[in-house]
């Protein structure tokens, strides 16, 4: 018995503008199995950890506890958003010029649409999200708009729930941080839909930082018409449980991607990353390159599907995976997942495995530096170049521009 | 240059080194004096390259017997950070590549590191610019492999100037150049070794590994020793250099089978 009984009958009674999503992830939760292991998704997963979530209390009215004292300054002519899962984010906020709220008839039309274009509507983690999510914020960008940094925090022991949908129109450029943050052995389940009319372009950041003993649930859905640019660069650590699912749909081809994204592991962490990509029309472009570091007895995981659907002639994809394991007790699981039908395609893939070298390592300390800064050195060298792509100037303001690496590689 | 009264820099003496639990050297005996330039010879295998990173401290290779004093102290003791600090500097015969790392980085840290031991001020990141682009002109090297990652995609004469500018920066006591001559075009030759004699001095000593005359035509050894088996065989001036040249390495083979190693 995976999820408790009674679970969902004690959630707030299904209510406000995602009262009709409430019911259906709430229905889906009851009738559909959980997900097991013998499922291809969750073949490696920790289910045990996916259980634990239940335990947590759901933050709804009552606010948590996080402090933004410690939170890097907003760039100027920048946005911050503050998303709690409680709190109305844009309570005593003016929305510049470009950027407006999707309400009403339009919003319930926008809602849900890109997810059934990337198949990922009756996913698990999303009927999730569906079942106990409050509330949503949906913004229509029109035109080139100031960057927009949204934060999501959970602590204190909670699920937090929060969607978000982005409505980003022809010809519309956006600049978008998310930084997912969590303390307390809280959870964050977060829902993102992003449709790119035409010729739009977005830079995506994620910084997703947990504290050792979180989990996370964040699936992000993409729908791009034809001649748009996306770009998402993905950082994540610190998660005890996490699952990031970037599912991409390039609706009318002729589209470009890219996705960067680095994930960190360490103690007995388990963190997977499940990105899909699909071409329904020709001459779309993908750009991949995922890079994971699993130290201690952690576990990586990544799985990287690609389709490539008869129309989608002439699509160019490419996709890296490469993992670093600074332990003989790490593990690291990365699987690519082609399935390509049309048959004028190019379509590389690769992965490798390595460790930190010791020749590098002994170089290194052969011109007087110790063997600790060496390794941080190599492992900088390693992840520099995704955190660097962070939009907003993420890494400097967020991360101090490295990455706190302490005790992992000694 | 060889003056009787020199302190001792160097002491090897009797030293044995295994490698994954096979021996590599076999009694290494060798003294080296402060203002000295020694070449060390020998065939492909003999142990040289062994040699040099038993001394710079390669975890890898595990010393089995004898000793090592540097300066007067143990150096076998010393991890090989320690032993960079206190100016003992390897230029390896294959510099590794560090993609990522930036080389300008990589060498102010080193430099650093370095200049903190001997009681000098650290560089910041801007008077460290102005310092090694003065010290690039000791190997005429372009500035423009400061911005890359250190010694990717560098070519075999590029990386060779590379060690040879980490030496000029590091001010070694003793540096251990291990085939820094092999690569270079016959100009970069030049360049090099002016470089290695700008930087020789009678409070230093210079260990070359080289199979080749041309470079001892441009760094004229005090002495010149051939190793084999794992150990130094004959030790003779800059003749020997000049004999092994004509004579080849047959007489290495006679000898040993003599002492009936093979
Ligand atoms: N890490 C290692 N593992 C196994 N064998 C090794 C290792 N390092 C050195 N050896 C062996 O030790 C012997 C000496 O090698 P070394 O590199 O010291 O020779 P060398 O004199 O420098 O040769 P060259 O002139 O070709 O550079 C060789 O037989 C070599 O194969
Ligand atoms: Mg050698």
């Amino acid at each position: 018995m995976a999820m408790p009984e009674g679970w969902l009958t004690q959630l707030p009674a299904p209510a406000g503008t995602l009262e009709p999503v409430q019911r259906r992830g709430r229905l889906a939760l009851s009738e559909d199995s959980f997900p097991s292991r013998r499922q291809e998704s969750w073949r490696l997963t920790d289910l045990r950890r996916l259980e634990a979530l239940f335990q947590l209390s759901l933050a709804d009215q009552r606010p948590h506890h996080f402090s933004a004292d410690s939170w890097p300054s907003v760039p100027q002519q920048s946005l911050r958003l503050v998303i709690d899962g409680s709190q109305d984010p844009l309570q005593g906020v003016i929305l510049p010029a470009g950027i407006s709220l999707l309400e009403g008839a339009e919003l319930q039309q926008a809602l849900g649409h890109t997810l059934s274009r990337c198949r990922c509507a009756s996913d698990w983690p999303v009927e999730l999200n569906h079942g106990v999510s409050q509330q949503i914020l949906a913004l229509r960008i029109r035109g080139k708009v100031p960057p927009v940094e949204l934060v999501m925090v959970a602590a204190d022991a909670m699920l937090v729930p929060t969607r978000v949908l982005l409505l980003v129109e022809e010809k519309a450029e956006l600049d978008c941080l998310q930084v997912l943050s969590a303390k307390g052995q809280a959870a964050h389940s977060h829902l993102l839909e992003i449709h790119l009319g035409q010729e739009s372009k977005m830079n995506h950041g994620l910084l997703a930082l947990g504290d050792g003993q979180e989990a996370l649930l964040a699936n992000l859905a993409v729908e791009q018409e034809s001649r748009s640019h996306y770009s998402l660069v993905s950082v994540s650590q610190g998660w005890s449980f996490g699952r990031l699912e970037p599912s991409l749909v390039q609706v009318d081809g002729q589209a470009s991607a890219s996705i960067h994204g680095l994930s960190i592991t360490a103690a007995d962490e388990q963190f997977a990353v499940h990105t899909a990509m699909r071409f329904e029309g020709p001459e779309g472009t993908l750009d991949q390159v995922q890079k994971t570091i699993a130290a201690d007895h952690s576990h990586s995981i990544f799985n990287g599907a690609i389709q490539v659907p008869r129309p989608a002639q002439r699509t160019n994809a490419s996709q890296l995976s490469r993992s670093l394991l600074l332990s003989g007790r790490a593990r690291v699981d990365a699987k690519p997942e082609l399935e390509i039908v049309a048959d004028d395609v190019r379509c590389t893939h690769g992965a490798t495995v390595s460790q930190l070298q010791e020749d590098q390592l002994f170089y290194l300390r052969s011109r007087g530096i110790t063997q600790s800064s060496a390794a941080a050195l190599l492992l900088r060298g390693y992840f520099q170049d995704v955190l660097d792509r962070l939009p907003l100037d993420g890494s400097q303001r967020w991360l101090g521009g490295n990455l706190q690496m302490g005790g992992m590689t000694s | 240059m060889i003056r009787p009264d020199a302190e001792p820099l160097l002491e090897i003496t009797d030293l044995h080194a295994s490698v994954e639990g096979k021996p590599i050297l076999n009694g290494v005996n060798l003294q080296v004096k402060a203002g000295e330039i020694h070449a060390v010879m020998g065939r492909n295998g003999s142990g040289k390259s062994t040699l040099s990173k038993v001394l710079a401290g390669h975890p890898a290779y595990r010393v089995t017997s004898g000793s090592v004093r540097y300066l007067g102290r143990d150096l076998l003791d010393l991890e090989p950070e320690e032993r960079s600090r206190l100016g003992v500097f390897l230029g390896f015969q294959y510099p590794i590549e560090i993609p990522g790392v930036s080389n300008l980085e990589f060498l102010r840290v080193s430099t650093n590191a370095r200049r903190e031991k001997q009681g000098k001020e650290e560089f910041d990141t801007f008077d460290f610019d102005d310092h090694v682009r003065d010290r690039l002109q000791v190997v005429q090297m372009d500035p423009a492999f400061l911005e890359r990652s250190v010694n990717e995609g560098f070519s075999g004469g590029e990386k060779k100037r590379n060690e040879i500018l980490q030496m000029a920066l590091l001010d070694p006591v003793v540096a251990i150049l291990d085939e820094t001559d092999s690569g270079l075009d016959i100009d970069a030759l030049r360049i090099v070794a002016g470089g290695v004699n700008q930087l020789a001095s009678p409070d230093n000593c210079t260990l070359l590994i080289t199979h080749y005359q041309r470079l001892l035509d441009e760094i004229t050894p005090d002495y010149v020793h051939v190793m084999g088996a794992g150990r130094i065989l004959r030790t003779g001036g800059r003749d020997l250099a000049l004999e092994l040249e004509k004579t080849g390495y047959d007489w290495v083979d006679q000898l040993l089978a003599a002492e009936g190693v093979s």
